[in-house]
């Protein structure tokens, strides 16, 4: 099955003249999104901007100086996946956006890993089709 | 079981293209809601536990499966004890007020000033009338139920591409939607299109109730006229006087209504956990909490209580916790049973003492992500403006819905649900602070009501992903995890049961909470007094 575009990608442009509002990607920019970018509308809701993470009754790992990403899987494979109190993205990112994201936070934050991913090396970790959410 | 006759199964791109096709949390919440379990609650009164209960239980979570299970093993003779990670009883079942203040993970504190008497709830905010678990608490501890309004004709539907960014009346819309539909299956009809399908008797009955569904005239047409304008609403309504006479509005053309795609907006009512009448407690929805805090009693329920591990052997349950006002001593609780209700998004880095396969499940549950702003108006603009009393207005704006309070109708100020968003939305908001996070929807929700910035005084964003006490908003079950996994989270693992939103088939509802922690103490009940047989 083709990797599925970003969602925002999923709208036909219209002719809406409507700016680029950085604050939430627009649809129409979907094709631009880096992974810097994902990380800065989605990660870090969790993660945080520093990328150092958060506690309460539970937490957000740091991501900032993070040994467990010089394994570049763990990071593609909970991405993907989601575990524990971390979601899936694998139904909103592409396969070549995961790489990017992954390569992103790889190369930020105190974390020097320089054997980037690509699409390809991203596609085994795509999990089968789930089904979807049953939701509120 | 309803779960099968409403085959809400959408696959994977089916969901996709129907978030993609109006792109926005309009949409996201439609297909979200129309996938939620159309399942009645099961709820009935339960009998007092049968046999005495004796011996001790401990509750993790005082949210309203805590509560319930508090509440109930109690009055069954245990001596119960609950550890609850906030200052307050409830849970997500919480309501903001002025003075309340809210720190966030990443240290954002925000201080509510909403004026006296207006509120806002971040979690639950409304009550089906068929979740009858959670309205007999009600009744039984005499919490006040007023009507939520969820349904209204005259809110709007707003897409950025449709009608040049104008937001329509969501009475026009379904109007022009179903009378357009009525009119094209009409001529269908007429034309003899229906023929194999229907029979001759039928096929005049159906035309008959075709003018009634739709709104179409003498010859089952869609047009201006009075017909259409009974649905619709008119151009200028009936009044009295030498001028009395309505002008017949002007529908618009399915073409148009189909391709603006604003009936993506409609449908909410459709769905059985939204139809009317919905209710809520009156002043918030703590009410509910307060209440059972009340009737639990004093002494039992200890706050600011960090579980950090959760051990268990064939004597006992041993939990071990922080003081989070005096860090670093760990402390300790033991008891015979126990009732964990911490949302798996937090149990899931708790080392806990249950089979692989049970902590196989609570890690493989993830959280939904949601995103509410309250803003407080100094004028209802929305009703005296455009004469909306509550109800909720769709867009597909990154905001998502907005909702008008259903209650102090008429009165000066009122505190709005400005937005209200789901999924990727709500992931992007939950990564901005609260503070932009208010400029954002005051900013997008003058799109819909071009009176936000100059009527707005203050607000309150919660991002659920940020609240420490759950990390997300709710279980985010998918069919194939709950093949897999339900069965686990549900089971009793020797003197450990599981209870919350995340262990029902009515998933985020308090219902949900409610029905599992009845069930879970049922178990509970059953094996403290039969043995390990039960």
């Amino acid at each position: 099955m083709k990797p599925l575009a970003f969602v925002l990608l999923a709208v036909a442009s219209g002719a809406s003249a409507q700016s680029m509002d950085p604050t939430f990607i627009d649809q129409k920019h979907a094709a631009q999104v880096t992974g810097e970018q994902i990380f800065q509308h989605i990660c870090q809701g969790c993660h945080m901007p520093d990328a150092k993470g958060a506690v309460g009754a539970g937490h957000y790992p740091a991501l900032a100086n993070n040994p467990k990403l010089a394994a570049r899987a763990y990071p593609v494979a909970m991405v993907m996946g989601g575990r524990g109190g971390m979601p899936p993205f694998g139904m909103l990112l592409t396969d070549a956006q995961v790489a990017d994201v992954v390569n992103y936070v790889r190369t930020h934050f105190g974390n020097h890993y320089s054997d980037a991913l690509t699409a390809d090396d991203v596609k085994p970790f795509r999990p089968p089709t789930p089904t979807p959410s049953r939701g509120h | 079981m309803a779960n099968e006759t409403s085959t809400a199964s959408l696959t994977r791109r089916d969901l996709l293209r129907m978030i993609g096709l109006a792109g926005g949390g309009a949409v996201m919440y439609q297909a979200m809601s129309s996938l939620g379990i159309a399942a009645e609650s099961t709820y009935q009164r339960p009998p007092p536990l049968q046999g005495t209960g004796k011996g001790t239980v401990l509750v993790l979570g005082a949210g309203l499966a805590g509560l319930v299970a508090a509440y109930e093993l109690g009055k069954a003779g245990y001596k119960v004890k609950v550890l609850e990670y906030n200052a307050r009883a409830g849970g997500r079942t919480w309501t903001l007020r002025g003075g309340d203040t809210f720190t966030e993970l990443g240290g954002h504190r925000q201080v509510c000033r909403f004026d006296d008497g207006l509120y806002f709830n971040p979690g639950p905010w409304r009550l089906p009338y068929h979740h009858h678990g959670i309205l007999d608490y009600c009744r039984r501890f005499g919490v006040t139920l007023e009507p939520f309004l969820q349904v209204n004709q005259n809110a709007y539907i707003y897409g950025k591409d449709a009608f040049g960014g104008k937001p329509q009346r969501m009475r026009e819309v379904q109007a022009d939607f179903h009378g357009g539909i009525a009119d094209l299956l009409a001529k269908v009809a007429g034309k003899g299109g229906l023929d194999d399908l229907v029979s001759k008797e039928d096929r005049e009955i159906l035309l008959e109730s075709l003018r009634q569904f739709g709104g179409l005239d003498a010859q089952y047409r869609y047009v201006q006229g009075p017909d259409s304008s009974a649905h619709r609403g008119y151009a200028k309504d009936a009044g009295g006087g030498p001028d009395g006479a309505p002008k017949f509005s002007k529908p618009v053309g399915l073409s148009d209504v189909l391709n603006a795609r604003l009936w993506t907006g409609l449908g909410m009512a459709e769905i059985y956990d939204y139809q009317p009448t919905m209710l809520q407690p009156r002043g918030g929805m703590d009410a509910i909490a307060k209440a059972f805090v009340r009737e639990i009693g004093d002494g039992v329920i200890q706050y600011d209580a960090k579980v950090t591990a959760i051990a268990q052997d064939d004597r006992g349950v041993t939990v071990s916790y922080e003081d989070t006002r005096t860090p670093g001593a760990t402390r300790q609780e033991k008891a015979d049973w126990c009732v964990c209700t911490i949302p798996l998004s937090i149990l899931s880095q708790i080392p806990i003492q249950v089979s692989a396969a049970k902590q196989a499940a609570i890690a493989a549950v993830p959280y939904m992500s949601s995103s509410k702003v309250g803003l407080q108006f100094k004028r209802r603009f929305w009703e005296e403006d455009d004469a909306i009393y509550g109800g909720v207005t769709m867009t597909d704006l990154p905001i998502g819905m907005m909702a008008y309070p259903s209650h102090g109708i008429g009165t000066k100020k009122g505190v709005m649900l400005a937005s209200y968003a789901f999924f990727l939305e709500a992931y992007e908001f939950t990564s901005l602070d609260p503070e932009t996070r208010i400029r954002k929807t005051i900013e997008y929700g003058a799109k819909v009501h071009p009176q936000f910035p100059e009527a707005f005084e203050n607000g309150m964003a919660v991002a659920w992903h940020r609240v420490p006490s759950t990390l997300g908003c709710f279980g985010w079950w998918t069919d194939d995890a709950r093949e897999k996994h339900y069965a686990d989270i549900c089971s009793m693992d020797g003197r450990i049961v599981l209870a919350g939103e995340h262990a029902s088939y009515l998933p985020a509802w308090q219902e949900g909470a409610i029905l599992s922690s009845l069930a879970a103490i049922d178990m509970l009940h059953r094996r403290a007094v039969n043995g390990a047989g039960a």
